[in-house]
């Protein structure tokens, strides 16, 4: 549904997004991460043909940004980092506007109109100017702008910024039940986030690609040992250096005050039962024992922070896409 | 209704709410309202004294004591007032970043220019139609030859379109709204002085072009009752040039 090729950005010399390549299939949702000015609103801006690349094509349902705009544009939806909202309309006229300007004709407006607002809740304001109203119903009058003609494409740049804890939550539902029959790229550095609703996960830093692959499959391509960490109640002043001796174990930080020793053992291996039998048998009291996952966090900071980890080449070369 | 259409309705619709448009409106109306009264009075003088050295068979003519004098004083109530009426048209989109929604919507930018003039000279119509007043009434109480008022008034049109096809390229240029207003003022007064400095340069080929650039001659003529071809393509190859010019800069926008 879209493909992006080679884009590069340029503003005079500062490169702001430089070969970025990738590709999303219809009804996927991907996410775009990566740390504040890293070029994900670079590169929604030039998917959405509001301004062209430097380098490189990006077409969006088989039509190019740059030669057919008009048709990406009737395509797509887009919320940009500030909702473009008219202060001095009401909600439902400013989408009333909005619906024109994407070339929807009366009746199909007329049907539209309360389901988006149904959909984005904004039924008690629809009458109330936009002027009036908080951020988070302005992000949401956003949100619902982009929905208005009902794109099979949605562009969204950090949808929920703004929002409370509930709304959030609502927003993403939203965004996960438009899966399926649209096509949704979303930015965003809320990690979480990436993980509750997208399929795939494009890494961004410094304008180039540093991975992408779906969220779960990012920590465990990432992760070179299982974690685990072990709280015993009375353990002997050995403890640590008997852990070391447990075939699969690979490290163990002892944390001297008492605590939970963190259990280091090699890829593939669950060594939790052999852990927690060693443990009990000796009777030195288990009070708990779990693996640790590597959050999206962790991927995400191995990843910008340059240290060794998926995708990363020191030669300049960008990564090859890596499917999930 | 198309999206140009839209853009007009919603450029009505968001000028009604702004307060900038009563004030403009006021004030053009007012100094329009005091120039006229003031012709007014100084007709009146002239046909006395002119009673006494001709007796009562003197007869005043009004289109050249009252209107002219008028017309002539509109022009730089327009100069200073209309930039105002523009310079919110593009330097908001652009600070509220609604440019972003109209630019990756399928609209064209030929039709997003359109429709903004279009919006922008119906308030204009609005303004000029509110100062028929000073014609009816005078016509109630003199006769007057209506010919060279309606040439006057086509002048008014022609050349107030101008001045806004000026400030809207002005406010795409920027996004503050003063500095729009002012750099349309600025460039507006320029191409005015152009009259003057064509006289400087006298009956040359470079003083003759410099001096048909200025609006002003071209205004003169239709105020006078003229209704040259050339004065009226003036004006419409103006408008459309400054359009033309609107667009291109809108779009350059996206390149930056």
């Amino acid at each position: 549904m879209i493909d992006v090729q080679n884009i590069t950005k340029r503003y005079g010399d500062r490169t702001a997004i430089e070969r970025v390549t990738f590709s999303v299939n219809k009804g996927e949702v991907l996410a775009f991460l990566g740390p504040n000015g890293a070029g994900k609103t670079t590169t929604m801006r030039i998917l959405t043909c509001f301004m062209p690349a430097t380098e490189g094509t990006a077409t969006v349902d088989g039509f190019d940004c740059f030669d057919h705009p008009m048709e990406v544009k009737r395509r797509i939806g887009y919320l940009p980092e500030s909702p473009p909202v008219y202060q001095e309309l009401t909600v439902s006229e400013y989408l009333t506007f909005v619906g024109r300007l994407k070339g929807m004709t009366g009746a199909t407006l007329r049907g539209r109109l309360p389901l988006v607002i149904e959909q984005v809740s904004l039924g008690e304001v629809r009458h109330r100017l936009i002027a009036n109203l908080s951020r988070g119903y302005r992000q949401r009058v956003g949100l619902a702008q982009a929905l208005i003609h009902d794109p099979p494409v949605l562009i969204l740049d950090e949808p929920t910024v703004g929002l409370d804890p509930k709304q959030i939550i609502e927003i993403r539902e939203l965004i996960k039940s438009l899966s399926g029959s649209h096509t949704v790229i979303l930015s965003t550095h809320i990690l979480p986030e990436a993980t509750a609703v997208c399929q795939r996960v494009v890494i961004i830093n410094e304008g180039r690609i540093v991975a992408v692959d779906a969220p779960e499959h990012l920590s465990a391509r990432l992760r070179r040992s299982e974690k685990i960490s072990l709280t015993v109640k009375t353990p002997p002043p050995d403890f640590a250096d008997r852990l070391r001796r447990i075939s699969g174990v690979v490290s163990v930080i002892d944390p001297a005050t008492g605590g939970a020793f963190l259990v280091e053992c090699a890829l593939g291996r669950d060594i939790r039962d052999d852990l927690a039998r060693f443990v009990v048998t000796n009777g030195w009291g288990l009070l708990e024992l779990h693996a640790i996952a590597m959050t999206l966090e962790d991927v995400f900071l191995r990843l910008t922070r340059h240290e060794e980890g998926l995708g990363e080449r020191s030669d300049g070369e960008p990564p090859p896409e890596v499917r999930a | 209704m198309t999206p140009a259409q839209a853009i007009v309705a919603k450029e009505l619709r968001s000028a009604c709410t702004s307060p900038i448009i009563y004030v403009v409106a006021a004030v053009f109306l007012v100094i329009f309202g005091v120039l006229s009264y003031i012709a007014v009075v100084n007709a009146g003088t002239q046909a006395l004294r002119l009673m006494q050295i001709q007796g009562l068979s003197a007869k005043i003519n009004l289109n050249d004591l009252v209107f002219r004098p008028t017309f002539y004083s509109s022009a730089i109530i327009l100069l200073l007032v209309l930039p105002i009426l523009t310079m919110r048209v593009f330097a908001e989109e652009r600070k509220l970043k609604t440019f972003e929604l109209l630019m990756t919507s399928p609209v064209g930018i030929n039709h997003i220019v359109a429709g903004k003039f279009v919006a922008v000279f119906v308030i204009y119509l609005g303004m000029l139609a509110l100062t028929s007043v000073v014609p009816v009434v005078l016509a109630m109480f003199n006769s007057f030859d209506w010919a060279p008022v309606f040439t006057g008034y086509l002048g008014l049109l022609l050349m107030g379109a101008l001045f806004l096809a000026v400030g809207m390229f002005a406010s795409a240029v920027t996004e503050n709204q003063i500095i729009a207003a002012f750099l349309s003022f600025g460039l507006l007064l320029s191409v005015w002085l152009m009259g003057a400095m064509g006289s400087v340069l006298g009956d040359t080929p470079v003083g003759n072009a410099i001096s048909y650039l200025s609006f002003i001659e071209h205004y003169d003529r239709l105020v006078r009752g003229l209704v040259d071809t050339k004065d009226l393509a003036y004006y419409a190859s103006g408008i459309l040039f400054m359009l033309f010019l609107t667009h291109r800069v809108v779009e350059s926008q996206r390149w930056k």
